[in-house]
């Protein structure tokens, strides 16, 4: 890891990690520029860095005017970037974030996707695990697929998708009767389909004038994924 | 933000960074919650010594050749010793650990368990050598006359705190409920609290009974407090010191054992 031999030289290995707990483990008691402040010393930031550290964690977070709240009178969401901010204070070259939108609204989701964006713009490398594939998408160079602890596939999302989901979908609402027939009928073709709740998608209809009626739309990591995992979790 | 250039200093065991990083995490907390610990460990003491002295000191006037106050006051110098490290160790470290899962965040940051418990140990004994002394102070409000002595009660407390920091710690890393504690509390405890010689002298018990207090830190911790502020009694002392450092090494490592296996997986 990051060069590191591991477990042996764990401890030099976690100086250049950030790691954001899906858990939320800050201290409730503290204000946010306390609880950054323990962190730098934790990272071994020196006395002439600490200050400047707590700063930019704060302005990279957006809770600058937030500094001297105590962390239980925030907001959900400024909890979930303080728990960000607080993996940054020491400009880690490796960051983990376990899940770190789980239970959030849209609008915090995308802030938080604002900051991880960021940062992956500025070059620090981020291993993230998330089950909202939408996020994946989103924000992942490269994604990894894993289902019952195997990877089953990985790559840059747009390949993944062209590669097992095609440019199209053709998604096809009905009654349960009608869908089963659907896919019946799909898989006569040698079609590839996955349920999705009230419809069947006919995955990979390019172009080509598949002889069903139904919407068209653009092929997702999400189309993959179930098709690679399994349509019913074991 | 450019890659910074890592200089790699040595990461060995038990570095002063990784310590003074957990303990600013306890000064920090502490600023937030210092009033009520005050407020307990001083308000305690006093009733301790309101009740027994008002109360027995009304029927015994002196007790193993002390006036009762001087006897109470010193001997529950262990009692607050006790009640700061050894419980905040256990129900603070079994908190940290399970519910506010702080350990976790700590120990993702460069520090090892081992770091991260004589850390917990050190404050825990700082805080518990400061209150260990409230008791005296109360005392000599009541009568208690200064001694030179008294200054070397705080190391006392010291290290008595570092033992049973380390012993609430290891029974916190043990457990696996809250209500395992009330198994020790109960059966460990109450009867060190009560054979140590803090609100009446253990010549009076049994033979069995004082047999079992001169393996009772808590004893050996009343004894020397009572000696510091009354006159040392050479060689005996010295061994009682060797006991307490004793004591406190030994649940040193064994606090670490325990918590590494638990949080270590």
């Amino acid at each position: 890891m990051l060069g590191f031999r591991l477990p042996n030289e764990s401890k030099a290995a976690r100086a250049q990690c950030g790691v954001v707990p899906q858990l939320d483990n800050l201290d409730v008691t503290l204000t946010v520029a306390q609880n950054l402040l323990v962190f730098t010393h934790l990272y071994r930031i020196g006395r002439a860095e600490r200050a400047e550290a707590i700063e930019r964690a704060l302005r990279m977070a957006n809770l600058v005017e937030r500094r001297d709240t105590r962390v239980d009178k925030l907001s959900g969401g400024m909890r979930r970037r303080l728990l960000i901010a607080r993996a940054l204070v020491h400009r880690p070259r490796l960051v983990l974030l376990d899940e770190p939108t789980v239970g959030l609204d849209p609008q915090v989701r995308q802030e938080l996707w604002a900051l991880i964006d960021a940062l992956r713009s500025e070059g620090t490398t981020i291993l993230m695990s998330t089950h909202y594939i939408e996020e994946a998408q989103r924000l992942a160079d490269t994604v990894l697929i894993m289902s019952h602890g195997q990877a089953v596939a990985t790559g840059p999302p747009a390949e993944l998708v062209l590669k097992h989901a095609g440019h199209e979908v053709l998604e096809v609402y009905g009654t349960p009767a009608r869908l089963a027939e659907v896919e019946s009928e799909a898989g006569a073709a040698g079609m590839r389909t996955r349920r999705t709740g009230t419809s069947i998608s006919i995955l990979g209809v390019d172009g080509n004038g598949y002889p069903i009626e139904g919407e068209r739309r653009p092929a997702n990591l999400e189309d993959v994924f179930v098709l690679l995992t399994g349509e019913e979790i074991g | 933000m450019a890659a910074v250039p890592a200089p790699r200093p040595r990461l060995g065991r038990l570095e002063r960074p990784a310590l003074t990083g957990v303990l600013v995490r306890e000064v920090v907390n502490f600023s937030s919650y210092w009033r009520s610990s005050t407020f307990s460990s001083t308000v305690e003491p006093t009733i301790y010594l309101l009740a027994f002295g008002f109360g027995f000191g009304s029927l015994v006037s002196r007790v193993g050749g002390f006036r009762y106050v001087e006897f109470v006051g010193t001997g529950t110098v262990a009692t607050a010793v006790l009640f700061s490290s050894a419980f905040p160790a256990m129900f603070g470290t079994f908190v940290k650990y399970q519910f506010q899962r702080t350990y976790d965040a700590i120990l993702a940051a460069p520090v090892d368990t081992e770091e991260l418990v004589t850390a917990e140990a050190l404050w825990i004994a700082t805080r518990a050598g400061v209150y260990g002394c409230v008791p005296m102070l109360v005392a000599m409000a009541f009568g208690l006359d200064p001694s030179w002595g008294m200054l070397v009660v705080p190391l006392i407390a010291w290290i008595a705190g570092f033992g049973w920091a380390c012993f609430g710690i290891t029974i916190a890393g043990f457990a696996s409920s809250f209500e395992n504690f009330n198994y020790v509390v109960s059966a460990v405890l109450t009867p060190l609290f009560l054979v140590a010689g803090t609100f009446f002298p253990i010549s009076a018990l049994p033979r069995w009974a004082q047999i079992l207090a001169e393996i009772n830190p808590l004893h050996h911790c009343v004894e020397l407090v009572r000696h510091a502020v009354f006159g040392f009694h050479g060689w005996t002392d010295v061994a009682r010191v060797g006991a307490l450092l004793a004591f406190g090494v030994l649940l040193w490592r064994l606090a670490i054992y325990a918590m590494e296996r638990k949080l270590i997986d």
